[in-house]
């Protein structure tokens, strides 16, 4: 554990900080130009957080200190999760003292302030959100935690730095067991982000919305942080995503041209992603919330599935 | 003669007995501002003594008392020791709360206060009583005490008819679990020629059937201790029912002696594990655990939906046991003593965490008088103390760390985890399911507890007027702020308590953990290897403070200053009321839609057009239906039969004995050489 890994754990929460209203804009583009409308610019989710941070910020009357908490806990707990993820390289120092399960108990606690916050003021909405929110979470939890575990059990360990340098060790082969984890962590990056077949992120519609339900009350820069946490939240699950399943180029070394090129390959699996993830929600259309369980209870089972086929499999 | 830590156990448990009985004579007034600071502070010492006796080998002592030629035998070994730190550590929380929340008690009903005083310290002292018995006798003198003791607590409230018919359904409950016990014992005792007394039965096993008997007969009366599937209905009725502080008594501490019971006949009394116990285990276990989150998300009575989560916890302890049961008996001892180092943290856990819920339950109550949760509301604003308190409560229930309950539900997933390699190649396949049901478990926990929170301290007061509420006076606050700090610490510190538990594991399965998991310093949590998995809480509570700090003072840097109040948005609707929140039923919806078929639910929705709508939704517990009562329409039905006999004549019963006697006679010169 070198200062100079310290740096680099440190330079990775600020660049996946910087990115990650990026990564907003680029699917966003893509969504509008497959909807054939004229697409924003790139940097319009930064001009955006711009002007929030700058505008006045109004708190309900009936809000206790918990709803001004929430959105400065919520955006340090997205930034450290970002940070511990192997983005770029997986020597990270703070990778021993958080593996997968202690992630997802992370983001389940980013989760859970929210969901208190959104109750806080005693609204309709507030509520209804959070009961929305604590619905999706209570089978996509799961769920990403058996992704987790089957991944963890081909590679023997729970630590994320050595589940992805254990495939690199063994070069490339393909698990059956992968693939079926890898359709639940489709489904459940798709319900955990608000995206399309479970939440819509641009309705403020009260059938649909879940979300937006639940920060519907802030403003000013307690929403700018709560955006900016949630665009954080995208580009964890897809850093999460190509660690897991894409980790080609993730390095283990500190040399600096291999640092580079992971950099590189990084921001091109985002690219190419980012895009993939447009057009899924192009194609895909918004389900009935009851529908919700159905789809979350299959990614579930799949999970589940992938387990015990590499149990089944492997032994 | 020099003090050993089962003496000083023994002095304890003879001043909670002397104090309870002071407590009869001494006014109520002073009966509570010192009787029960003294009981808290004889918990804490028994806390001390316990972690005296972690520390070396197992005392024993007989006491001249009982039957002839059966004396007490007391013996204090590193599981007891540990139980009985468990006990005075929540104990001494609990009873310097109690000592604030009786107030009103001690006030204006004197005469119940005092007996209340007699049996909150007698059921202490039984508990501490089970932990340190050495025979079968003594043990069931100790549960049988500790189960009348607790009965008469819960019916401390006995004007009420609910509450006496909860008393009635645990007192009943209780002694189909004794009854369970007595024959156990006695199968453990067959052909052994003894004293009922533990050291014999140590040297004496069972084999085959009888062997697996006697481990179902424990299971059955530990496991209606403990409110395993199906023995659990009585544990939503009677906990609840009870005073705060013995609600939190009962959930924190006497559910574990279920446990305490179970781990000394099995591991201890009884050979050999067979490989199905532990499957059995953990299935039950497992089921129960689901069984009983499912039910604590749709509760709407705030100590009815910890009740059921304390069931969801026994559950998952149990399935933990199950699991060292598995991998003990396959001789996997590192995996065994990872699962057992899990199981008994979690005990530990569940104590604090549970006491703390259960006692903020009680101060919500006591200001409000107010059990239903679609009635309250907003209490955050009044109660500050006692929301930030149950804060950490619920955080550490619902499993997220930095807090306690995570510890141990990521050892408990280490231990599904740890490639398993039984000598059943069908239960390595089955066994992650045991993992999924365990994340499941854990996900739906926190939709319990955000449930529970928001509605009872978020939002706005449904219908109360907070302004008449007020919050907890300081011994609440010490006895509150103790359980807190407990799950904070415990939370922080994993590998300190994980060799404080190395003694336990060492002597149940022969291996311990606390070599290979403080093995990278105090800081880190290593259960097998750093490279298999790690963690580490204080750490990871750290970068969390820096991250937030970061935040907040990069935000705070270029803050422009300008903020107000003002009525909530809510999308711009100007006529929203507190009525229109979620109720505790609404916030469960969901959960009851989606399980309706699992749930016997019965609910009665109003028609658009019915100008005083009424809505009304019961769930019923399934099982009470397919178990119980056959059970009870079998008894009544027997009743019936008996019922002929009787007829109220004075001259048909001298014929029954009549008759009676005369088969004896024929029975005994029949068989008479």
């Amino acid at each position: 554990m070198t200062l100079v890994n310290w740096l680099l754990q440190g330079g990775q929460e600020i660049l996946g900080i910087l990115l990650a209203p990026l990564l907003m804009g680029w699917v966003g583009i893509w969504r509008a130009w497959l909807q054939n409308r004229q697409a924003p610019p790139l940097i319009q989710p930064y001009r955006q957080l711009f002007k929030l941070f700058h505008k006045e910020v109004v708190i309900a009357e009936t809000a206790s200190p918990l709803l001004r908490v929430t959105p400065y806990l919520l955006f340090g707990c997205m930034g450290l999760t970002a940070s511990l993820i192997p983005m770029v390289i997986t020597d990270l120092p703070l990778a021993g003292a958080v593996d997968v399960i202690a992630l997802v108990g992370l983001l389940s606690l980013a989760r859970v302030f929210l969901a208190l916050a959104a109750m806080d003021v005693g609204t309709a909405f507030g509520s209804l959100g959070a009961r929305r929110e604590m619905l999706v979470s209570f089978l996509a939890e799961p769920a990403l935690l058996m992704v987790f575990f089957t991944v963890a059990s081909l590679n023997a360990s729970t630590s994320l730095r050595f589940m992805v340098t254990g495939f690199a060790a063994r070069g490339f082969y393909l698990y059956p067991s992968l693939a079926f984890a890898g359709v639940a962590f489709l489904m459940v990056l798709l319900a955990e982000n608000g995206r399309i077949p479970v939440d819509n992120p641009e309705t403020h519609l009260e059938l649909t919305m879940i979300h937006e339900a639940m920060i519907l009350e802030y403003s000013g820069r307690h929403l700018a942080l709560i955006e900016w946490a949630n665009a954080l939240k995208l580009l964890i699950y897809f850093s999460l995503g190509f660690a897991l399943f894409l980790p080609f180029g993730l390095t283990d070394s500190l040399q600096g041209w291999e640092i580079l090129r992971a950099l590189i390959l990084f921001l091109l699996k985002l690219t190419v992603m980012g895009a993939g993830l447009a057009v899924l929600e192009t194609i895909s259309a918004k389900q009935r919330l009851f529908r919700v369980p159905e789809y979350l209870g299959t990614a579930f089972l799949l999970a589940v599935l992938a387990i015990l086929l590499h149990y089944l499999l492997g032994s | 003669m020099s003090l050993r830590p089962l003496d000083l156990v023994g002095l304890i448990l003879i001043g909670w007995g002397g104090l309870g009985l002071l407590g009869l004579v001494v006014p109520a007034r002073w009966g509570r501002c010192l009787l029960f600071p003294l009981i808290t502070g004889l918990s804490v010492l028994m806390a001390g003594a316990g972690l005296w006796a972690l520390q070396g080998g197992a005392q024993t002592l007989v006491l001249p008392m009982g039957l002839p030629g059966m004396p007490f035998h007391l013996r204090l070994d590193v599981l007891s020791a540990f139980f009985l730190t468990l006990l005075g550590l929540a104990g001494s929380g609990i009873s310097a709360y109690a000592t604030g929340y009786f107030r009103h008690m001690a006030e204006t009903r004197a005469g119940d206060f005092q007996r209340l005083i007699l049996l909150y310290a007698l059921f202490l002292a039984s508990m501490g009583m089970v932990l340190v018995a050495d025979d079968a006798y003594f043990f069931m003198v100790a549960w049988e005490g500790m189960a009348l003791s607790s009965y008469f607590l819960v019916t401390t409230d006995h004007e009420i008819p609910a509450i006496r018919e909860a008393g009635f359904l645990y007192l009943l409950m209780a002694h189909l679990g004794a009854i369970a016990l007595l024959l156990c014992f006695g199968l453990l005792q067959s052909g052994a020629g003894g004293d009922y007394a533990f050291a014999t039965l140590r040297h004496h096993s069972l084999t085959g059937f009888w062997s697996s008997m006697t481990f179902l007969l424990a299971l059955i009366g530990f496991g209606a201790k403990a409110g395993l599937l199906p023995l659990h209905s009585w544990l939503p009725e009677a906990h609840p029912a009870a005073p705060s502080p013995v609600s939190a008594l009962m959930s924190g501490i006497m559910l574990k002696m279920a446990l305490y019971g179970l781990l000394r006949v099995l591991f201890d009394l009884l050979g050999q594990p067979l490989w199905w116990w532990g499957a059995l285990l953990v299935g039950l276990g497992s089921l129960t655990a689901l069984f009983g989150v499912l039910f604590a998300a749709v509760q709407s009575d705030i100590k009815r939906l910890l009740a059921w989560s304390s069931v969801e916890n026994m559950g998952l302890i149990l399935s933990g046991l199950g699991l060292t049961l598995l991998f003990h008996g396959a001789g996997q001892e590192t995996v065994a003593a990872l699962a057992l180092a899990a199981v008994l943290y979690h005990a530990l856990n569940h104590a604090f965490f549970k006491g703390l819920l259960f006692l903020g339950a009680g101060s919500v109550l006591h200001a409000t008088t107010e059990r239903n949760m679609a009635k309250l509301g907003g209490l955050i604003r009044v109660m500050p103390w006692v929301a930030g308190l149950s804060l950490i409560g619920i955080l550490s229930l619902a499993g997220l760390p930095p807090f306690n309950g995570f510890v141990s539900e990521w050892l408990l997933l280490q231990a599904y985890l740890l490639r398993p390699d039984l000598p059943q190649p069908w239960l390595n396949m089955v066994l992650p399911l045991g993992a999924a049901v365990l994340a499941l478990v854990g996900a739906l926990a926190g939709f319990a507890m955000v449930k529970f929170y928001g509605i009872v301290f978020l939002g706005q007061a449904r219908g109360l007027v907070l302004g008449e509420v007020h919050d907890i006076g300081l011994w609440e606050r010490f006895g509150m702020g103790w359980m807190a700090l407990g799950c904070v610490l415990l939370g922080l510190f994993p590998s300190s308590v994980i060799l404080q538990l190395d003694t336990v594991t060492h002597a149940l399965v022969g291996q311990g953990l606390g070599a290979s998991a403080a093995r990278h310093g105090w800081l880190w949590v290593t259960p097998v290897a750093a490279s298999r998995a790690s963690y580490s809480p204080l750490i990871l509570f750290a970068v969390i403070m820096v991250s937030v700090g970061l935040t907040f003072l990069g935000v705070r840097r270029f803050f422009h200053g300008r903020w107000r109040r003002a009525p909530a948005w809510d999308c711009g609707y100007p006529f929203q009321t507190a009525r229109m929140q979620d109720s505790a039923d609404g916030f469960g919806q969901p959960i009851k839609q989606i399980f309706e078929s699992f749930f016997g639910l019965s609910r009665e929705i109003p028609s658009p057009f019915d100008p005083h709508p009424h809505y009304h939704s019961e769930v019923r517990d399934p099982l009470w239906a397919l178990c119980y009562l056959p059970l009870v329409r079998g008894v009544a039905r027997l009743v019936k039969v008996v019922g002929v006999l009787q007829q109220g004549r004075i001259s048909n019963y001298l014929l029954f004995s009549f008759t009676t006697l005369l088969a004896l006679l024929a029975l005994v010169t029949g068989t008479r050489p």
